[in-house]
């Protein structure tokens, strides 16, 4: 099926030929209107985003919205503090989760690849362990004791743990150190550098596409989290864009409150999926090589 | 030797500090960690087993990997035991833990009105979205593999609704699956036909979000096109030579081939699907009539909401053992189905 179309097969027959079209002829057929209704959601997001109450409520939908009203993104994002909420998910969680995280992971993985020592790679199941855990088990015990250190309201408790590396991006460093030969640490050790300035001047030079990778995922996953600041945050000052988008819902929900909610909240949506799509679109081949790589999800 | 700590060997840097380790011959070592005398002959009989070099080494390999030990320690291994103390408790955060013993687990197994419906619901959601969802993976990336025009364009746009953030994608997907005037129903009614109550009727929430589930499965489709390009075409050739048509081709050489990464991706679905929130707390709240209420829901509403963090931590271990012995399962079973050879 899969290759029967492939141009290593002599068309000794019309009939074989003709099988190929047919075969070819199916597969678009399928994947047409597969990608059309993976595509539809988030087309329906951003044309959503660009109507008005009578657009939305009109039977049957309306396709291509005429005329478009770009006000919405301003209009939506003026009904809660969604600049605060921006600042707040870019300077107080996003930053600093991945610069903690690519930093101490890229000196972990270090340690796990490039010196060889007894006991490393016993150690180094447990990461891949730790993997696996289901965080659902640690989530109570971490809230009670960050209560407890007075963290609650603050990011601490979700930028903190990243001083201590992640265990995917450890796995991930790891395995693109493996990579680089070993005559090269052992080059500058002759020299006298030491381990760190070998892993700062010498190896990270050659990573910084993995580096690149680790990055770009670390940045999804803050972005796009919503369980960590519900579980931590109280005061809507604080708000990620995440809970803020949640927030705007509610509000859009109170019936009389005002006209709009739904275009107001499909703009906000969009503006917060932009910087991950936009993000996508430039470093397409970046992704793709980090997700076959270690099976990371975004 | 046999006198020695069995911490000494392995954490050095654990148990003298860096000291003078480096210089001094690896005999010296044990010295001043034991009582002298018979340690003396059992020493100079068997010296340690790493030269200076080594000992260099693992006070560097330790050094470096210390910020994950530490974090390892505090954010995985105390957490862990805190939570077999809790699970043992009633506590509520404003009074101190009162110590049940296992009461919070027979209650939950026994008299507790919703743990069953819960369980009932995660299975039911688990069991169809992770096979189907593999599946379908399995079966896009096998179709981008062949050959087609705008193989990445397609790629991406099957990609894309795995990084969206959660909270914009259940937005839409509410306003989609809206029974009045959703995108989908407003088609049905135009066309004069029955409409959907996705997500407000019991019958058909669950379907819905597996169907959203399946929609956010990108991640997989790319791993398994992946997978699929590190397949000999050899192989396929030889099948070709064999007399072998597409279907037997693909019954016998690339399932065969992708198997590991089909485990893989099971595993890891699993995994993940146990412990979906997000999407079914922002799309249906667990409801309507608790047919959406999953584990991570209900767990999530009995710690933050009702403040009831030994059930909590009862129901999280319970989760833990269910994912542990879904995954030892999955593993044994992989030995029959799942293909290991050749350079791999």
């Amino acid at each position: 099926m899969i290759r029967a179309a492939s141009p290593t097969r002599p068309p000794s027959s019309v009939q074989v030929r003709l099988q190929g079209a047919a075969v070819t002829l199916v597969k678009y057929a399928i994947l047409i209107p597969l990608t059309i209704s993976f595509a539809f959601p988030l087309y329906w997001m951003v044309s959503s985003a660009l109507k008005i109450d009578p657009q939305i409520y009109t039977i049957p939908p309306i396709l291509l919205p005429m005329p478009v009203h770009p006000r919405n993104f301003i209009e939506g994002w003026q009904v809660l503090p969604f600049t605060r909420y921006a600042f707040n998910s870019i300077v107080l969680y996003t930053v600093p989760a991945v610069l903690f995280t690519v930093l101490s992971s890229t000196i972990v993985a270090y340690g796990f690849s490039r010196i060889r020592w007894p006991g490393r790679d016993v150690l180094f199941w447990f990461v891949v362990m730790t993997m696996m855990l289901p965080w659902a088990v640690t989530m109570v015990p971490l809230f009670i004791t960050f209560k407890w250190l007075g963290w609650l309201d603050t990011y601490r408790p979700l930028v903190v743990p990243a001083l201590f590396g992640h265990p995917y991006i450890i796995f991930l460093l790891r395995q693109f150190f493996m990579t680089l030969p070993e005559e090269l640490s052992d080059a500058a050790r002759i020299d006298g550098t030491s381990e760190f300035g070998i892993l700062f001047r010498i190896i990270l030079p050659l990573t910084k596409p993995a580096l690149a990778v680790v990055a770009l995922f670390r940045f999804i996953w803050a972005w796009n989290d919503y369980l960590g600041p519900l579980i931590y945050l109280r005061d809507e000052t604080r708000y990620p864009l995440a809970l803020g988008i949640e927030q705007l819902r509610q509000r859009a929900n109170d019936i009389g409150n005002f006209s709009n909610g739904i275009p107001y909240l499909m703009a906000v949506s969009t503006i917060v999926a932009l910087p991950i799509i936009a993000t996508f679109f430039l470093a397409q081949r970046t992704f793709i090589e980090g997700i076959s790589l270690t099976g990371l999800k975004g | 030797m046999n006198g020695r700590p069995r911490a000494c060997p392995d954490f050095p840097t654990l148990s003298r500090g860096g000291d003078a380790t480096l210089v001094v011959p690896p005999l010296s070592l044990p010295v001043s960690t034991v009582a002298p005398g018979i340690q003396m002959a059992a020493v100079t009989a068997k010296p340690s087993r790493y030269t200076p070099r080594e000992w260099r080494n693992l006070r560097l390999g330790l050094l470096f990997v210390s910020p994950w030990i530490l974090g390892f320690l505090l954010f995985t291994v105390y957490p862990l035991l805190a939570s077999v103390y809790y699970s043992l408790t009633r506590y509520d955060l404003l009074r101190p833990p009162v110590f049940l013993g296992v009461e919070n687990y027979t209650t939950l197994f026994t008299t507790d009105p919703h743990f069953w419906n819960v369980m009932y619901n995660t299975i039911y959601y688990v069991g169809f979205s992770v096979p189907l969802g593999v599946v379908a993976a399995f079966l896009i990336a096998n179709l981008l593999n062949s050959r087609i025009v705008a193989r990445s364009f397609f790629r991406t746009v099957i990609y894309v609704p795995a990084i969206v953030p959660a909270v914009a994608s259940a937005m839409v997907w509410q306003f989609l699956m809206n029974v009045q005037y959703g995108a989908v129903n407003g088609v049905l009614r135009s066309f004069g036909l029955p409409i959907i109550p996705f997500l407000s009727n019991p019958a058909w929430a669950k379907p819905s979000l597996i169907l959203v589930a399946i929609w956010a499965q990108g991640a997989a489709v790319v791993i398994f096109l992946a997978a699929l390009q590190d397949v000999p075409r050899s192989l396929y050739e030889a099948a070709t030579v064999d007399g072998a048509g597409g279907w037997r081709k693909f019954l016998n050489v690339t399932i065969p081939l992708t198997s590991p990464i089909i485990l893989f991706n099971l595993i890891m679905g699993f995994i993940t699907a146990f412990q979906e929130f997000t999407i079914p707390w922002l799309l249906t709240e667990g409801g309507p009539m608790n047919s959406t209420e999953f584990y991570l829901v209900h767990l999530y509403r009995n710690a933050f909401r009702f403040l009831r963090m030994g059930k909590a931590s009862a129901m999280a271990w319970i989760l833990f053992l269910i994912i542990v012995a879904f995954t030892l399962v999955i593993f044994r079973s992989s030995a029959r189905w799942v293909y290991y050879g050749g350079d791999k």
